[in-house]
């Protein structure tokens, strides 16, 4: 399954990149794209466990760039 | 800039940066002018503590957030994060200072660390004042969205959201509101601004019957319109997805400088430490050698790589935009670039696809002839009779008794006046000697009481921009190629007014593909096969081809989704002004490219001999960031020819 979600407060472009390599690195992610011009992050995971991965990307994100913000 | 578009955000850390800035230069110009220094306020040992401490103050002032976010990601395990290094290189440029105070040598350096942070956080802001001002152009094709319908059901009229209205609903758009969905008028008349969708700035009037598409402003008066499609298959859906997708898909050189940052700035810390290390070791000359390492430290950070590359790109596909050409992401205004083959498909986009008069002989008689004909055919709905009567443009002399002449033509007869118009035989069969036309197309002759009068050459009509636009591709050195189910008699003459350069003739709709994939197969690897569609029954070829150019998206669905690039508006030169716009992003993002990597290496080897301090490597971080930005927007200028295109066609 594949969802879009709204970043905020995304403010460096490398941050956006490191994101998008930690969050490929999540198990169940299959693929996924963080656009820092139109603060948008794309998922492609498993749908029966997404709720799960979700969970794991925000925590993932909140570690890389503590100041971004995933609107779900 | 003006203050008002800045978000309270933005404009605290404005006055921040403008507070400090104030403070610093006063600390700094007093330090210079006085005599001795502020180094001289107090004597002994400890003189430095008075400057060091004025200038902590600003430097806390301005680098507060820095240094806490420093500190939170480096708990976070993120060494080479741009806050960690700059704080590091600050700091350890104010211990050097420190270090230069006690051991009662020349009081200096604090201003520097306190200038870099300074210059620094200047930088960042104005990186975000442009990304965000980029991204608010993208933004306004957002505009869009619909926020709200109003449905009239039974004889209420309920406010609604726009999802929620099924197909076959009545839905009413009043004045200055946003036409929701797809569907057709089926009360009241009005105008339509289709700016937003095509970048078209004429107004398109419309009544009743007419076909209008969501997304456009209903301008003077309130209109009732049945819906065609649900919301989430509506033209604005359609482009919304477009747009909020096309940053995805990434260039080969947006992921080039991504791979470069990610390797680049543990490269030059390992090489700062080095360079603190080893000549220190040899020649015990620590704190030179260490600044020089802090300066690689301050060039290190990435972000002014990574942020002007994608910023490029946005500002390409922005630009393109806003002259009603999407571009599906940043990957295929990159091979748009490349593209040097563009194959055409002839009826609907290079043709107008219905029938026109293309021809009157002998044309000093050229209204008797129509109005002659248009007597005729008036009665006829056959494509070819009503474009005679669309070319005389008024309303034709009725009162005459017409005949049908089965496979010849008609008879129109009035108080002993005949008109015959038809067919070379039905010209033979009365006896009327003709002047024999070869045009490509229908030749229909017109006789006046038994005297030949003229002819009228009926063809699908080329587009007006057609021949101009086969030009200028061909001047960009493409190669134009025509596909066509025509003959290749009518083919061979299209392509010889058009100046393609081949054509493919008598292709069976199946056959376009074929052709397409021999192109392909034909083509060298650098090069990149454009295929031109108006998206009717072309959806295969629009997939399989290197770069998909429908034309006319509106209301097209399935073109927009199988093509690369929609051209919204019906007009072949939106195809060079697009190849225009990714000629120039191109350029523009190998500039930055090069433009940055050689003066972040030219800074670094000349700090690494000492020639450059770190007021250079901090304009070597923030200052090509800023300058590639401002280079990334001029993608986004006027192209020149396409203003007029804005306003001069309809």
């Amino acid at each position: 399954m594949k969802k879009v979600f709204q970043l905020q407060d995304l403010d460096c472009a490398n941050c956006a990149a490191k994101m998008e390599r930690a969050v490929a690195k999540i198990d169940g992610v299959r693929e996924v794209n963080v656009s820092f011009l139109a603060q948008r992050m794309s998922i492609d995971a498993d749908e029966a466990r997404f709720e799960a991965i979700m969970d794991q990307v925000v925590k993932t994100c909140k570690k890389v760039e503590p100041d971004c913000t995933i609107v779900r | 800039m003006k203050k008002t578009s800045l978000s309270r955000r933005e404009q605290r850390t404005l006055i921040r940066i403008l507070v400090s800035l104030a403070l610093f230069l006063i600390v700094f110009l007093t330090d210079k002018i006085m005599p001795g220094g502020l180094g001289g306020v107090f004597d002994g040992a400890a003189a430095w503590v008075f400057p060091f401490c004025l200038y902590l103050i600003i430097y806390l002032l301005i680098g507060y957030d820095v240094l806490w976010r420093a500190v939170r990601n480096i708990a976070h395990g993120q060494v080479f994060d741009e806050n960690f290094l700059m704080c590091v290189a600050t700091l350890g440029a104010f211990a050097l200072a420190i270090y230069r105070g006690t051991t009662g040598q020349e009081i200096e350096g604090f201003d520097e660390a306190c200038a870099v942070l300074l210059f620094y956080q200047i930088g960042e802001f104005f990186q975000r004042y442009a990304t965000g001002k980029s991204r608010k152009s993208i933004a306004a094709l957002m505009d869009i969205r619909p926020d709200y319908a109003f449905v009239r059901r039974g004889s209420e009229v309920k406010k609604t959201d726009p999802a929620e209205v099924q197909v076959g609903e009545l839905i009413v758009v009043g004045p200055g509101e946003k036409i929701p969905l797809d569907g057709i008028i089926v009360r009241g008349t009005s105008t339509l601004d289709t700016k937003a969708l095509t970048g078209e700035s004429l107004p398109r009037d419309v009544s009743e019957g007419d076909e209008v598409i969501s997304g456009c402003v209903n301008l003077t008066s309130q209109i009732e319109v049945r819906t065609e499609k649900a919301f989430y298959d509506s033209t604005v859906s359609k482009i919304l997805e477009l747009v909020e997708n096309a940053a995805e898909q990434k260039s080969k050189a947006e992921n080039f400088i991504t791979r470069f940052a990610r390797y680049y700035t543990p490269a030059v810390c390992g090489i700062a430490l080095l360079l603190a290390v080893v000549p220190g070791l040899i020649t015990a000359d620590w704190p030179t050698w260490i600044y020089r390492a802090l300066s690689f430290l301050v060039v290190s950070c990435p972000c002014a790589l990574v942020i002007s590359i994608p910023l490029s790109f946005f500002a390409g596909i922005g630009a393109a935009s806003r002259y009603g050409i999407l571009v599906k992401g940043s990957n295929y205004l990159e091979k748009f670039n490349q593209a040097n083959v563009f194959v055409f498909d002839k009826t609907g986009t290079l043709t107008r696809g219905n029938f026109a008069v293309t021809c009157v002989a002998p044309a000093d008689r050229r209204e008797e002839i129509l109005r002659l004909a248009a007597i005729a055919e008036q009665g006829s709905s056959h494509p070819i009779a009503r474009s005679i009567v669309a070319c005389y443009g008024r309303p034709a002399e009725e009162g005459y008794l017409l005949t049908n002449i089965a496979g010849e033509g008609v008879r129109a007869e009035r108080d002993g006046d005949v008109i015959l118009c038809g067919n070379e035989k039905l010209m033979a069969q009365n006896g009327i000697d003709v002047v024999r036309e070869t045009g490509i197309g229908t030749i229909i002759y017109v006789a006046h009481n038994g005297r030949f009068v003229g002819s009228l050459l009926i063809a699908d009509e080329l587009k007006p921009e057609a021949k101009e636009v086969i030009g200028a591709l061909s001047g960009m050195n493409c190669k134009t190629v025509m596909l066509t189910g025509d003959n290749e008699a009518v083919a061979e003459n299209v392509a010889g007014q058009l100046g393609v350069s081949e054509y493919r003739a008598s292709l069976l709709p199946q056959d376009k593909v074929t052709q397409l994939e021999d192109l392909l197969a034909r083509k060298q690897p650098s090069d990149a096969v454009c295929f031109v569609g108006d998206g009717i029954n072309d959806a295969p070829v629009l997939m399989r081809s290197d770069i998909g150019i429908a034309m006319g998206g509106m209301g097209s669905d399935a073109a927009i989704e199988a093509s690369d690039i929609v051209l919204m508006k019906d007009d072949l030169r939106g195809i060079p002004l697009a190849k225009r716009i990714a000629k120039k992003t191109m350029a523009i993002v190998r500039q930055n490219i090069v433009f940055s990597i050689a003066v972040k290496a030219a800074i670094l080897i000349l700090s690494a001999f000492g020639i450059a301090n770190m007021w250079i490597a901090v304009f070597g971080d923030v200052g090509v960031a800023v300058l590639a930005i401002l280079n990334a927007m001029r993608v986004n200028s006027r192209y020149k020819g396409a203003a007029e295109q804005e306003t001069t066609t309809k």
